[in-house]
């Protein structure tokens, strides 16, 4: 079991992090809304372009690295069994990233940030959102450190011995970040934040694209590490199995880590600025980079039926009913698994060099990476924190009931938000549109799909409100976890499932 | 199972997912290099501030133009600026391959006529060309795909594909119905 420090560090971050995505919700529901154009009191291209600037920073910046971060001290220290190393360092790193976030909430809030989440030079924003986003970053670099530090230090004292599998992946995060963040980071450091201060009066576009790019796609795979982690190292023995094998789950890191780094280009397919060669070259890494996850899928598929059979399961799907679906952690997994293979179809469409062309910048896009990053990123985020919670605070889950109607709601509404903006991509609708102004008879088959998204929007917000209530009531008013009670062997809520 | 061992199965799995993907690169290799079929990667700079002083892009040179490319491929100029595409309207015939070459004033833009290949981003400095073929007449929308700030949902062109026999070539550039 953790100490007090590590306990209290991986709190305090995953309260920002889940804070941070209640709040985003609800400005994705005002998007829907204001987007539908029913609601003509809600339309304004201003408050629309700041909310979904809020949004993006909130759920891709914000949530996501204090989760990692907080995830990653747990890991670290639960699986290595040591303490942590130098804490003061990473309540220094959680005091950077939390002033950065500060910093750049305010003039995001204020419509002088309306940049979106990818920066958009040279539409400008105010200076110090440039300077928030980059202490942000430049905190979650004194995480990567503790990280690195701490597997040195494991491996200094257990010579020969392998890394337990939490903290081989985890290493392989902090590596993958500390490389792929060098990108937003010198485009912030050498362009935005110079021209934001006056000091150069033109910005290379071409050049900030490139630099972006190369921090977009791999920081997909910096939020999607920790997911895998729990789907190799929870999902297997929540289930009642066991891991099918611990070398490719290895393996699927490391080709993660190494493919995931050089395919960025293939967000630039449409530009000018790169020639064919370099896009064709980045087509063939993103193809591979596919490798992994298959992998992954097969592999936690796999130990599913093994747990499945084990517990009664017979014949060729009868193992899929045998398993614990009442266990928040399995049926996240499963929930989380459908979306990847939804959401994993859309990306080779996406991947497909010349054929991007139809859906670049249309609102298939968002469809595809909301399946992706909140549906199986984020779903199995959630299933941590209600395993964690227990252990964080020493009290039980508030509600195991209350937990499987959040997941399957989270699950729902993605789907029914997502399947119209699919087929709306298809329709050509763009995605960073806050009406619909054309005057064209295109447009008109577009309208019954925006009712579909305001149902989903709908039921996703509830779902987030209902999991941070749950968090909230777990820590003020769940039952004390008896001291003698062993944590580590017991299922989440500390009562038997399925 | 020892920890340092790979299931038969997820060996089998390993080649399976192998390849797939490699299927997958293969089509895009042989349609990519045996038909030339290519995202737009025209690289090519130009000063986005003084458009309107270039030879290409100056007012009078916009549009559908009079004189066919050299394999008989109609060019269109077109300047992309906040909040539409300069000429508003142009007019093409069905069948015949379009060249587009756009180039931005301002910020970024994205040029995107839906259902329909023709897709590129606009970004300054550098001249966008883009070739397609639009097989059905109609009108169609040119939309900007890309956020260009807070009139981007106003940003819209019209193009309207003509049958070839319907078809009259503009005298001049710039020269719209």
């Amino acid at each position: 079991m953790n100490d007090a420090t590590v306990n209290r560090l991986t709190l305090f971050n995953f309260w920002v992090a889940f804070g941070a995505f209640g709040l985003a919700c609800f400005f994705g529901m005002y998007q829907v809304l204001e987007r539908s154009g029913l609601f003509a009191f809600l339309q304004s291209p201003a408050v629309y372009f700041a909310s979904v600037s809020t949004h993006g920073v909130l759920m891709a910046f914000v949530l996501t690295t204090f989760f990692i971060m907080g995830f990653g001290y747990y890991t670290a220290a639960q699986s290595l069994r040591r303490p942590l190393w130098n804490p003061p360092l990473a309540w220094a790193g959680y005091g950077v990233c939390l002033f950065g976030v500060a910093l750049a909430a305010v003039p995001l809030l204020l419509g002088k940030a309306s940049v979106l989440y990818t920066f958009y030079p040279p539409i400008q924003a105010n200076v110090f959102f440039y300077l928030g986003a980059t202490l942000l970053v430049v905190g979650s670099w004194f995480w990567c450190v503790i990280m690195l530090v701490m597997f040195a230090q494991w491996k200094r004292d257990h010579p020969g011995e392998t890394v337990p599998l939490p903290m081989f992946a985890t290493a392989a995060n902090a590596l993958l970040w500390l490389w792929t963040s060098a990108g937003v980071a010198l485009e912030s450091v050498f362009q935005l934040l110079p021209w934001a201060l006056g000091l150069t009066d033109t910005i290379d576009v071409g050049l900030a694209r490139t630099l972006f790019a190369w921090t977009l796609h791999p920081i997909v795979y910096f939020w999607l590490i920790p997911a895998y982690i729990a789907l190799y190292c929870y999902v297997p023995q929540a289930a009642g199995g066991k891991l099918f094998s611990d070398l490719l789950a290895r393996a699927a890191f490391v080709l993660i880590l190494v493919l995931g780094l050089p395919i960025g280009f293939h967000h630039l397919y449409m530009d000018p600025e790169q020639g064919a060669g370099w896009k064709f070259l980045h087509m063939v890494g993103t193809f591979a980079v596919a490798i992994p996850t298959l992998l992954t899928a097969f592999t936690v598929i796999a130990s599913l039926e093994m747990a499945g059979r084990r517990r009664g399961g017979a014949g060729l799907f009868g193992w899929i009913g045998a398993l614990p679906w009442k266990h928040p952690m399995v049926l996240a997994a499963i929930l989380s698994l459908l979306m990847l293979v939804l959401g994993g179809f859309g990306g080779i469409v996406n991947a497909s060099y010349a054929m991007n062309a139809m859906v670049h910048n249309t609102a298939w896009v968002p469809g595809h990476f909301h399946l992706i990053f909140a549906g199986t990123v984020v779903t199995m985020y959630l299933a941590v924190a209600y395993k964690l919670w227990p252990e964080l605070c020493g009290r039980r889950l508030y509600s195991d009931d209350l937990a499987l109607v959040q997941l399957w709601g989270w699950f729902i509404g993605m789907v029914i938000m997502t399947t119209p903006w699919h087929i709306l991509g298809l329709l050509g609708q763009p995605r960073r549109i806050s009406a619909v102004q054309y005057n064209s008879v295109l447009t008109l088959s577009w309208e019954p799909y925006e009712l579909a998204m305001i149902a989903g929007g709908f039921i996703l917000v509830g779902s987030a409100c209902l999991f941070v209530y749950l968090l909230y009531k777990t820590q003020t008013a769940g039952g004390k976890v008896d001291a003698r009670e062993d944590m580590e062997d017991a299922p989440p809520t500390g009562r038997r499932h399925g | 199972m020892s920890r340092m061992e790979i299931n038969e199965l997820e060996r089998k799995w390993l080649f399976v997912s192998l390849a797939m993907i490699g299927m997958f690169v293969g089509a895009i290799v042989v349609t990519a290099i045996g038909k030339g079929i290519h995202p737009p990667s025209h690289v090519e700079t130009i000063d986005s501030a003084s458009l309107h002083l270039s030879q290409e892009f100056a007012e009078d040179k916009l549009g559908v133009q009079p004189e066919p490319l050299a394999d008989g491929s109609l060019q269109v100029r077109l300047v992309a600026g906040r909040y539409g595409f300069y000429p508003r309207e142009i007019e093409v015939p069905a069948g015949r391959r379009i060249v587009f070459r756009m180039a931005s004033m301002d910020v970024l833009h994205g040029a995107h006529i839906p259902m329909t290949n023709m897709s590129t981003m606009i970004v300054p400095g550098y001249v966008s060309e883009v070739v397609s073929v639009f097989p059905k007449p109609g009108e169609y929308p040119m939309l900007c795909n890309e956020y260009c700030g807070l009139g981007h949902d106003h940003m819209w062109s019209k193009v309207t594909v003509v049958a070839q026999e319907n078809w009259r070539e503009p005298a001049t550039g710039g020269k719209q119905p």
